[in-house]
């Protein structure tokens, strides 16, 4: 697919970001705190894409935004071409920014509305002084327009003139208007139709290949993420219960709610689905304000024995192939 | 099986300032006894408008149903005077929406708000309300949320009680719009099974609404596919999955990434978007995305023809022969 030299770019060592939960007004007291992301750990190598799953509130969007450092982490490392950014001070990120940019899920409120399509996608440009002059800043920002699918000619219109899908481009364009080198994608089509879909995953896969971009791609469709991504991580409450290259998660699930998510994804073909079981777990997703003991999924995993209970799993290297789950079952 | 309903040719348009929005236009349908039918298609073909046209939920002005006739168990309800539709509401036909927490009260108890259809089409009093409430509560497996409020709940739980609130007075048709668009997908297969489950025991027929096309695959027995405001191709769900014969129907099922299928390098895609329903192109609307475009396309409607058993689409050019 593309251009790959199994370099680490960016690695992420015992992530933790927690919310505060504050009572009082003058006299404020942290009364608990939401552990949204609970000691996470992965890498991803340079020009591959890397999905991250999981359902409302596992903590994959705070993941996301924790390495761009656009939510503070409580603790942890997170380490960008060898360097690790947590330590740096405002203007270093602001530099670094350049190199890495996200493209957001709701095409409807990530544009400002007073803002033409060529400015949200120059905008980039002129904070990073990398358009010279007026000319050759609307050279770019045509240019761009063009790459991402759109006639240059409807660069003065604003964003409610623009249907979802377009939308979605000018947020792509805005992205890759500094050529970065790591973009994060947060449910970059979750908000749009089916047939749209495609065409957005598709230019994704196209850009990756001109610009040898690395994606770290965020969603909860797990078809999609298996059409895209390279290596995956399965959230779970905070923290991730299975790490594996494409082949084996699909192929070879091993975490009971790995399972039981790719059992929930309905295929679109009547004959196939008759000989499926889907209802695997009950229950929902726990408050992460008060997480269950032990390993998180226990009260909904249906083969949890006593040990569940009690102690967290850790997350073990299963085969030689670097297929990681967190359950105490797996072997 | 006997048929339920008979949707004849109904229409219906907004009038805007700027010009009049064909939102539904012509389209026919009907339905059985106990089968579950799915309508699909994207946002704006008109599906959500269709179902809520039927019960006579169009708020008018701006809309309003031009033409059609909506034949349920022998009677036209859109001859109906607006008492009558209202004992038709909630009653013999029942509506679940795709928002639960847009959908709900949030100043009333759950339990009140599943006992209001029961009190006003039952005349149940107070006590026999909430036997009955607590009996659907169970079914829906929230025994113990009688007095809790929406806000309480999770997304999923508010479903559930929209669930039993649809269910409450044995309605003969139950309307799904995107009941499950906004839950994960875990929670998705909980509700849908739930909702296929609870309605095959009370033999009620099932209209689901959905963009999603393996929910279709999973539980719907016919499915109508919609494409700017008409049906496009009307098919038993194997067939349609089987052999797709209109172009649109061919080009959504391509785009969809599955799980059990090899990984393509890329997408089929179907160009450009869907059309503007304010100024839809001339001819057959879906001409400007086709790849199997003719002259005739781009000057005549085409109308639904047969092309198997079951099978019907609309559209001037057999893909089959090419």
């Amino acid at each position: 697919m593309s251009k790959r030299d199994n370099s680490i770019l960016i690695a992420v060592r015992n992530l933790t970001v927690y919310f505060p939960i504050y009572r009082g007004t003058i006299f404020k007291k942290k009364v608990a705190e939401v552990k949204a992301v609970d000691g996470v750990n992965f890498h991803i190598n340079s020009g591959e894409t890397f999905g991250l799953v999981g359902e409302s509130g596992s903590g994959k969007t705070t993941t996301g935004r924790a390495i761009l450092q656009l939510d503070q982490q409580t603790s942890g490392e997170i380490v960008f071409e060898g360097r690790d950014i947590t330590r740096l001070d405002k203007q270093e990120i602001r530099h670094l920014r350049r190199k890495m940019q996200m493209i957001f899920q709701d095409p409807f409120g990530s544009l400002d509305p007073r803002m033409t399509a060529r400015d949200i996608i120059g905008e980039p440009l002129l904070i990073h002084n990398m358009a010279k002059s007026k000319a050759e800043y609307r050279k770019q920002t045509d240019y761009l327009l063009e790459l991402v699918g759109l006639n240059p000619s409807m660069a003065k219109r604003y964003p409610h003139e623009f249907s979802g899908g377009q939308r979605q481009r000018i947020g792509i364009a805005r992205a890759i208007s500094v050529r970065p080198c790591f973009v994060v994608c947060d449910e970059p089509v979750s908000a749009l139709d089916v047939s749209i879909q495609a065409q957005i995953i598709n230019l994704l896969g196209q850009l990756q290949e001109e610009f040898s971009l690395t994606y770290l791609f965020i969603a909860h469709d797990l078809a999609v993420v298996r059409h895209i991504s390279d290596w995956i991580a399965v959230m779970y409450l905070g923290g991730i219960v299975e790490i594996a290259s494409r082949k084996d998660l699909y192929d070879d699930a091993q975490h009971p709610y790995t399972r039981a998510l790719l059992a929930a994804v309905p295929i679109p073909d009547p004959a196939m689905e008759a000989g499926r079981k889907h209802g695997m777990i009950e229950g929902e997703i726990p408050s992460s304000l008060n997480p269950p003991e032990g390993c998180k999924f226990h009260p909904r995993c249906p083969f949890a024995k006593d040990v569940c209970q009690k102690e967290p799993p850790s997350l073990a290297r299963l085969t030689a192939n670097e297929h990681w789950v967190a359950c105490h079952l797996a072997s | 099986m006997p048929k339920l309903l008979e949707v004849k040719n109904l229409s219906t348009h907004f009038f805007t300032e700027e010009g009049a929005v064909r939102a539904v236009d012509g389209i026919s349908y009907d339905l059985n006894e106990g089968e579950t039918l799915g309508l699909v298609g994207e946002s704006g073909c008109g599906k959500s408008v269709s179902a809520l046209s039927l019960l006579r939920l169009i708020p008018n002005p701006p809309g309003k149903i031009i033409c059609g006739e909506i034949i349920f168990q022998g009677e036209d309800l859109l001859k109906l005077s607006d008492t009558e539709i209202c004992n038709v509401r909630g009653n013999r036909i029942a509506m679940i929406f795709q928002e639960p927490m847009t959908s709900l009260n949030p100043v009333r108890t759950i339990g009140s708000q599943i006992m209001e259809p029961m009190r006003l089409h039952k005349g149940m009093n107070k006590a026999r309300a909430l036997q009955e409430c607590l009996t659907l509560l169970s079914k829906v497996r929230m025994p113990d949320r009688v007095n809790t409020y929406p806000h309480q709940l999770s997304g999923g739980m508010t479903q559930r009680a929209m669930i039993a609130m649809a269910l409450s007075c044995a309605p003969r048709l139950i309307i799904a719009d995107e009941p499950t668009t906004s839950l994960d997908v875990t929670i998705q297969a909980q509700i849908l099974d739930l909702m296929k489950g609870l309605t095959r025991d009370f033999g009620t027929t099932l209209m689901i609404i959905t963009h999603n096309l393996g929910v279709v695959a999973r539980y719907a027995d016919r499915v109508n596919v919609m494409y700017a405001g008409r049906i496009v191709e009307k098919a038993t769900a194997r067939d349609l999955y089987d052999d797709p014969r209109h172009p649109y129907t061919i080009g959504l099922m391509a785009s969809v990434p599955r799980l059990d299928q090899e990984i393509r390098h890329k997408l089929g895609t179907m160009e450009g978007q869907p059309p503007d329903l304010l100024c839809l192109p001339p001819g057959c609307a879906f001409h400007p995305r086709c790849t199997y475009c003719t002259e005739q396309c781009l000057e005549e409607v085409p109308e639904l023809i047969p092309v198997a058993n079951n099978h019907e689409i609309a559209c001037w050019v057999d893909v089959k022969k090419g």
